[in-house]
């Protein structure tokens, strides 16, 4: 940072090179970031204030945007507790096999979306492995609501672990030690000692895992079914719309889905420079 | 650390059972249960499920528009990395803060709003196809797409090693005289070659299993506009388990091989790099 500031004529780029470097970003960054953001917003209220607004509150609209929200209800929480003790076992603890863990922990980033959805069809459909066993229980996971929160549960699984435990490993563990040489047991020390040292890092990884478990498609529309008002997250009920060529529903829809992308890009930004700020240079380094 | 006195710390039970629960449940009992499908379904049906017609044309598809948009990526990431940490412009941490609008932005979401951008009436669509062209429902609309899943990569895993480069080699090779494009060329895209590798290959692993942003542009005419993971939602509708299976095994150890090839590039930084300090 201190770098660019500092004026040194051996480190800037001729005029010339620094304008058209600079353009050709300022292009590439409009025709593919920009101009998309726009062209969401613009589409959903191309009809009038009134067509938007009814778009959103219409009942199947309304059951999508539930089932999202119940859906990330209990795959971010299941995450974010996992996250937490992984990291504290990969961080606090040598043992064998431990590099094998963290790759398993990484996984789920490197499987497609539709392979993540496929695996549950194969465990659970009705020809999967334990499809019988569930018909015969009663049991419905595939085509419903336990099958959508398990693959959005695969694919957003990496990421609260992986913020923590970069984090946790540049901040050591001195001040643990020493709440235990005090006398804390092991909960209160990670209520009054873990959890505020790592607060900021932690709302990070939530924010990116929450923002990924809304949006997920690929993965959800493989074990969903799609039945409307049912088994329909935002995402597919986007989809739907769309396919139906009711292209304004679609995007008023969507326009919410980018509002939140926006509000994660603008939480992401905020937390980074408080983590920036909170965690004291030699801790960091 | 220094001292390697051991406190034993709480937990170390508690956290193991409970992770490695989980993930065998989330992530290893599900995964197993591909390769066991796999392995039931005999050598000769395997490959004809992943050697015929349709799927071949399906993995060109995939293959060359997800190289493609890392290409792309490849030259304009490193770009728009060099332009955010060394220059100073009106917006420029909003534009920092946009280059992740891909990871946050529903792929659904970004799906429709790029075929609506580039169908035959759309914004940029109508320019393209009064000058003879056409994107949308074409492998190049797939690029499209692609390129924009995959463009934070790029960015951000060049950005950081830009920030810490020591100003003093750049120095250092303007006082013995020279340019400043030959010390771009020869000394600062060197020591950039690791995080742009390492980038490429976490955007073309991306790419090969995108689905959402792909199939509203793509067309999705078997054989000349269909990506692999649409291949297996195809085979998946037609009941046909095991065709899916078969392919998605390949795309699976195709992207294990882009990550792998990563770990390769890291290895051998840390190598080259300790071979410098000696």
């Amino acid at each position: 940072m201190s770098i660019a500031r500092r004026p040194s004529n051996a480190l800037r780029d001729p005029a010339w090179l620094r304008a058209t470097l600079l353009t050709i970003a300022l292009l590439f960054v409009t025709l593919f970031l920009v101009l998309p953001l726009i062209a969401v917003f613009s589409y959903a209220i191309a009809k009038g204030f009134g067509v938007y607004v009814a778009s959103l509150v219409d009942d199947d609209a309304r059951a999508a945007i539930r089932l999202t929200l119940l859906v990330t209800a209990i795959s971010v929480p299941a995450n974010t507790v996992f996250g937490v003790a992984a990291a504290w076992l990969i961080t606090r603890f040598t043992f064998r096999g431990k590099n094998l863990l963290v790759s398993l922990i990484d996984l789920p980033f490197a499987v497609s979306p539709v392979i993540a959805g496929l695996i549950y069809v194969l465990l659970f459909g009705a020809q999967g492995w334990l499809g019988p066993w569930l018909a015969a229980h009663d049991m419905k996971i595939i085509f419903a609501v336990p099958g959508i929160v398990l693959a959005t549960t695969f694919v957003t699984f990496p990421f609260v672990a992986r913020e923590l435990i970069p984090l946790m490993q540049a901040q050591g563990s001195e001040q643990e030690q020493a709440a235990l040489t005090l006398g804390a047991g092991g909960w209160s020390m990670f209520w009054r000692v873990v959890l505020p040292k790592i607060g900021w890092g932690l709302v990070y990884g939530v924010i990116l895992c929450n923002a990924r478990a809304i949006g997920e498609f690929g993965a959800v529309s493989v074990v969903s079914g799609h039945i409307r008002g049912v088994t329909n997250t935002m995402p597919l009920h986007v989809e739907i719309l769309y396919n139906e060529y009711n292209r304004t529903a679609a995007f008023a829809v969507a326009s919410l889905l980018a509002l939140l992308a926006l509000a994660t890009l603008v939480l992401k930004q905020l937390v980074g420079w408080r983590m920036r700020r909170g965690v004291p240079e030699s801790e960091v380094a | 650390m220094r001292l390697r006195r051991r406190h034993a710390l709480p937990g170390f039970g508690l956290t193991l059972g409970l992770s490695l629960s989980y993930l065998a449940l989330i992530v290893l009992i599900p995964l197993a249960a591909l390769a066991l499908k796999s392995a039931t379904i005999g050598p000769m049906q395997f490959w004809h499920a992943v050697s015929g017609p349709r799927a071949l044309a399906a993995y060109r598809v995939t293959f060359g528009c997800a190289a493609l948009a890392g290409a792309i990526n490849l030259v304009l990431g490193p770009l728009l990395a060099w332009v955010l940490v060394r220059y100073r412009f009106p917006g420029r941490k909003w534009i920092d803060a946009l280059v992740d609008l891909p990871f946050a932005l529903p792929t659904a979401v970004a799906g429709i709003t790029l075929t609506a951008l580039y169908a035959s009436n759309g914004w940029l669509g109508r320019w393209i196809e009064a000058a003879g062209y056409k994107v949308a429902y074409t492998p190049a609309g797939i690029t499209v797409a692609l390129t924009f899943v995959s463009l934070p990569f790029l960015v951000r895993s060049v950005q950081p090693v830009l920030e810490q480069l020591e100003p003093d080699i750049e120095e250092a090779a303007a006082t013995l005289g020279a340019t400043r494009l030959t010390t771009l060329r020869r000394v600062i895209l060197p020591t950039l070659w690791p995080a742009i590798l390492t980038g490429f290959a976490l955007a073309f692993a991306r790419a090969l299993g995108e689905y959402g942003s792909v199939i509203f542009i793509a067309g999705n005419v078997p054989m000349v506009s269909e990506i692999a993971p649409l291949l297996i939602v195809a085979k998946l509708d037609a009941f046909d388990y095991a065709g899916a299976t078969a392919i998605a095994v390949v795309l699976l150890v195709a992207s294990f091989a882009a990550l792998f090839a990563i770990n390769l590039v890291q290895l051998w930084t840390v190598r080259r790099r300790s071979a410098e300090a000696r």
